[in-house]
Parts: C-alpha cells; structure tokens; sequence
C-alpha cells in the first residue's frame, strides 16, 4: 500500500510538513488564519541536529504495537491505516509509551492525535507530501 | 474444523480470538464470558465514573464483529473445570475443544480484617458491575476510604473525586503507587492528588472496622460512609490449579504461551511470564501484555509459530492531567532530569537501557521504552545524543532508511 517515506539526504529541515498538517486538519481555507498564533500539535515532526534532518510521521507499522496496547479500544487498523477513534480514547498516552518513533502526538486531556494519511480530512494526498518543496517526504509503495 | 475454547472475557481473549482469526477462519470458536457483556476496557470503569466515557463507548467490539466472525459467545457462564478435551460449565454444559485459552485474569484480593462484614457500604474496584454499584452508593456528601494506593486505588479516586465530600487513601507501604515509582516521584504524584483534596495515610493500615469507622495501625480513625478495597489483585487459577498446570505465583507459560498441560494455553493476568528488563519471572498484570500474550497463544493455537518474548512491565496512567509513564527494571545506573513539575529517569545496566520513569512531559517516550524492549546495546547507537531528548537521530542512517524511508 501507499505509505508515507522519507528521503532523508534531500529534507531541508524547513518544517513546511508540520505547518501543511496542522493547517490540513483544520479544514480551513487561509493557513495564516487557521495557525497565526496558535501553537501547534502537527502529526508529523521534524528531527534536526544542525547536520541530519528528517520528519517522522507513524509508519503504519504491520504488527502495530500502540494498536495491541491500546487500553481503550481507540486504536485500530483499517486497510493497513493506524486510526485512531477520538470519541474513544481517554488520553491514558499507553501508544506513547510503546510507539518506536515517538509518532503519536498527546493532545492535553484530550484525545491522541496520529497520522492517517490524510484519510481523516478533506485533502486528498496527505498534505505534508503536497506541500514539500524537496521531495524529501513521498506517498508511494515501497518496500 | 477445528474447536477453540476461549475462556475469560477480557483483553487477553480478545488478543486470542484476533489470533485465530488471522490463521483460521474456517474453526469455530467459543468464547465463555464470566461477565454478562461483551468485553470491554476495564481500565475505563473510573473514567466511566468520571464521565470521560461511556459504557457502550467501553465495548471493545461490537455484536457483529462476534456474529461475522462466527463466534458463539456464552455470557455470565463461568468454566468450572477443564478436562482433557472438554471444559465444564457452572450451567451444566460441556464445551468441547481442540486447543483452549484460559485468561480467566485476576479478581481483588481482600484481606480479612477484622470487622468488616459490619461495614455496609464495600466494594471491590474491578469490573464494570463494581463501578455501576460504587456509582450507585456514592452522592455529594459522602466519605470515601479507599484501602489501598496503588494504580486501582488512585484510579478509582480520580474517578470519584467530584462526586463526593471526602477521600482519604490509605497504605500500609510509604508511598503511593509503591509498586512502580520510587518515593521522590511517588511524592510528587501524591501532592498532585492532595492538591484535588485527597486525603493519604501512609505507612498505615487498618486494625479493624466498626461500622462507619475504621481504626488504624497508627492509632489514628477515619470515619467513613463508603469503603473501597483496593489492595492488590489474584490472578483466578482455580480451574487450572485443579487441572494440575504448573503454577507458581500464576500459572507457568513459554514463550509460546502453552502451560505445561497439552492444547492449553493461557494469557494475560493470570500468567507469570519473564520480565526481560530484569531477567526474572514474574507476574506482570498489565492491559498491553494481556492483549500480546492472547495474540501468541491465538497464534499458535491455530497452527503459527509465534513467540512473545520481550516482555516488560510498563504503565502509563495519568492523575488529574498529571502523567507518569514507568517501564522495565529500576536496578542500574541513573541519568536524572528535573524541571518543574517533570521528571525524567532513565536507567541503565550492562549496555542496556533496563528502566524508565516520567512524570509530566512524556512526549516520545516510546523511543525509550523500545531500546528497553529490544535490549538494543547501547554502544550500537548514539545514546548520548537522546538522552535529553528522545529522537532517531541516535539511530543509523541505516535504521532510518529502512525504517522511515522504506528502503530494504
Ligand atoms: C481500575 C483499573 C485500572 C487499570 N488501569 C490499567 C492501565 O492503565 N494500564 C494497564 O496496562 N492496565 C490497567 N489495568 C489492568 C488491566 O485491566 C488488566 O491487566 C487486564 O484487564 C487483564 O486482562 P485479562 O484478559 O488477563 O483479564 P481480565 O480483564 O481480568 O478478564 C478476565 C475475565 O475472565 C472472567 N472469568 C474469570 N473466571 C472465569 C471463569 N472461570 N470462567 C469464565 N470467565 C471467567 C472474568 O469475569 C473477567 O471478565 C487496570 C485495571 C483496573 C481494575
């Protein structure tokens, strides 16, 4: 399946990913309106030591361990897709704790926030690849 | 055709039958449920009472997902003995299988102090039922004690917390949650909760009820309407017992979850399992191994070849907003961080990450958690380079690229 990957050697470390997914879940129409001022809580990152840069966003990974630790049923996999139901998780953090690329996005009191590969909003193609001046972020099947 | 007999009703039966299903679809599976609902979270019952959820929002799975998958489910029954080829039903009936799960979990221990048959209002906080018969006995007035501070305890005083007048928790070890923090950060936790109004008596316990008071160790009284016993928990292995499985303090399991029976296999609370971080067997009653082990033994009760071998105990439980995240083993080299309210402890032993403990800030923690998992040794990555702040970048190229570009 179609999953989101990264080339490492060609991110710019420009952030542009956090902002294009923060701005996606909103469903508004102007970035600037939607995140001017507002601190925010993107399901993708950047990780950056001055030399090597890349962002993380979850890796749908086949034997999903957040989803067989998840302690309120919140987690699930639909068509190779992590999802997470918002209504049912209470914020416990269990997929924190367990998730090997740090991918899930505690959101205070309130729901986890993950990536779904933009199958929760009205973008089409996950925004975060759309907006990526380098191609150092794509969709596609690999591996 | 093959018969799986699933006995429980919790997460671990459910890790089982998602097991099965991925191998078989073709058997046919019984699911006998000692409650008298489909099984849901049990972690949930305090944020039920919190209002944080609700009880159909607690089901984990739905009616149809049983009727697609062709599962006869027996509700409120309970196996009352396990024979060769056949389980035995507290309804008469006898259930027959080729390969049986039992993850028949663990029930509250309640120990017998004196006087308590005179306290009226007593609960246990477990099932679902305990939660809907707290919720029904308590009101805004009323006085709480709850016997016991570790997780179940506390949950359920979170859960209560705005419902009632007065909580006081009390422990006979001196500090809460004594099983999975050490005392600095067991103190921090403890003021978060005393900040809402929770009362504690540690290092205290009580010498024996008298209707609504109790008398403690120390001397002291507490007045009380309602009491919770929350002392600590059994896993359930009587059928087990009987049938001669190897026990020890739960029943014994392989990596492959089989018991020292044929065609037995068992998950979840009830098992004792190695703790790699530590190198020692142990039970570890925890939601996320429940649901592992019951996978595995799913697994391999239709014809896989699965391992469970990385088992570690691990929490991640929250107070009032307040986070803790603890995993593995305490025993090794400390690296320490505080600010503020966070807490950061990482433990180290022999090359190996072996334990953590966080309070209040606990992003990407997992990255962490998974070193201890993997007993990754450390000289194989940059571990200097997150022990700050946990990142891949610790990583190489290679595991990145493999890992977050897809590349074989
Ligand atoms: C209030 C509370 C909060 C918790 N919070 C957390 C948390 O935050 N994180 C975490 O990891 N864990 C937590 N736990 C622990 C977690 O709930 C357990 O580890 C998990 O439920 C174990 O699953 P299990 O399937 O092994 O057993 P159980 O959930 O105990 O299920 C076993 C089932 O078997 C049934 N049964 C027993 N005997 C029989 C019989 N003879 N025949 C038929 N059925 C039988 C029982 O009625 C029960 O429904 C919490 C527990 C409680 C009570």
């Amino acid at each position: 399946m179609k999953k989101i990957y990264v080339n490492e050697e060609w991110c710019l470390g420009c952030h542009l990913c956090e902002y294009n997914c923060a701005f996606a879940a909103t469903g508004d129409k102007f970035m600037s309106l939607a995140l001017k001022d507002k601190e925010i809580r993107p399901k993708i990152h950047v990780e950056d030591d001055g030399k090597i840069m890349y962002a993380v966003s979850c890796r749908h990974c086949e034997d999903a361990i957040c989803v067989k630790s998840c302690i309120s049923g919140a987690l699930s996999k639909e068509d190779g897709i992590v999802k997470i139901d918002k209504d049912k998780c209470i914020g416990c953090l269990t997929c924190v704790l367990v998730c090997p690329y740090g991918a899930l996005v505690p959101n205070e009191g309130k729901a986890v926030t993950k990536c779904e590969l933009c199958t929760d909003n009205k973008c089409g193609e996950p925004a975060c690849v759309k907006g990526c001046p380098n191609n150092a972020i794509c969709f596609e099947e690999r591996g | 055709m093959k018969n799986y007999v699933v006995v429980g009703g919790g997460i671990a039966s459910l890790g089982c039958i998602d097991g099965i299903l991925e191998n078989d679809r073709e058997g046919r599976i019984t699911l006998i449920c000692g409650e008298d609902r489909l099984p849901y979270s049990r972690p949930l019952i305090s944020y039920y009472l919190e209002e944080k959820t609700t009880l159909e929002k607690m089901q984990y799975r739905s009616e149809e997902f049983f009727k697609n998958n062709n599962i006869e489910v027996k509700l409120g029954v309970h196996a009352e003995k396990i024979e060769a080829d056949t389980v035995v039903c507290d309804n008469g009936e006898k259930v027959a299988y080729d390969k049986l799960l039992v993850a028949t979990g663990s029930s509250p221990f309640v120990p017998p102090i004196s006087g308590l048959d005179s306290v009226e209002k007593k609960f246990t906080f477990m099932t679902e039922a305990d939660a809907l018969a707290l919720e029904a006995a308590i009101d805004k007035d009323s006085r709480v004690l709850i016997v016991g501070a570790g997780l179940i305890g506390l949950k359920c005083a979170e859960g209560i917390a705005d419902k009632v007048s007065e909580i006081t928790v009390c422990d006979l070890a001196d500090k809460v949650l004594s099983s999975i923090l050490d005392k600095d950060c067991a103190d921090l936790v403890k003021e978060k909760m005393e900040e809402r109004g929770i009362k504690f008596m540690l290092s205290d316990s009580v010498e024996k009820f008298d209707g609504g008071r109790a008398t403690m160790k120390s001397g002291g009284t507490v007045e009380f309407d309602v009491l919770v016993m929350a002392v600590g928990v059994r896993p359930n292995l009587t059928q087990l017992k009987e049938t001669g499985a190897e026990i020890n303090r739960g029943v014994l399991v392989n990596d492959k979850m089989e018991t020292s029976l044929s065609n037995i296999y068992a998950a979840g609370d009830l098992t004792e399992g190695m703790d790699i971080s530590s190198g020692t067997e142990k039970v570890m009653a925890i939601l996320p191994n429940a649901y592992m082990q019951g996978f595995c033994a799913g697994k391999n009760m239709s014809g896989g070849d699965c391992v469970f071998d990385n088992q570690i105990p691990m929490n991640s439980i929250g107070f009032f907003g307040y986070h803790i995240m603890t995993a593995g083993s305490y025993d090794g080299e400390l690296y320490e961080e505080k600010s503020g309210d966070s807490v950061k402890k990482l433990y180290v032993k022999d090359n190996r990450l072996v334990g953590l403990i966080f309070l209040g800030s606990v992003d990407k923690v997992g990255i962490y958690t998974s070193l201890i998992r993997n007993k990754t040794p450390l000289d194989t990555i940059d571990f200097e380079k997150i022990k700050k702040n946990p990142s891949l970048l610790a990583f190489s190229q290679n595991y990145r690229r493999k890992n977050l570009g897809g590349v074989l």
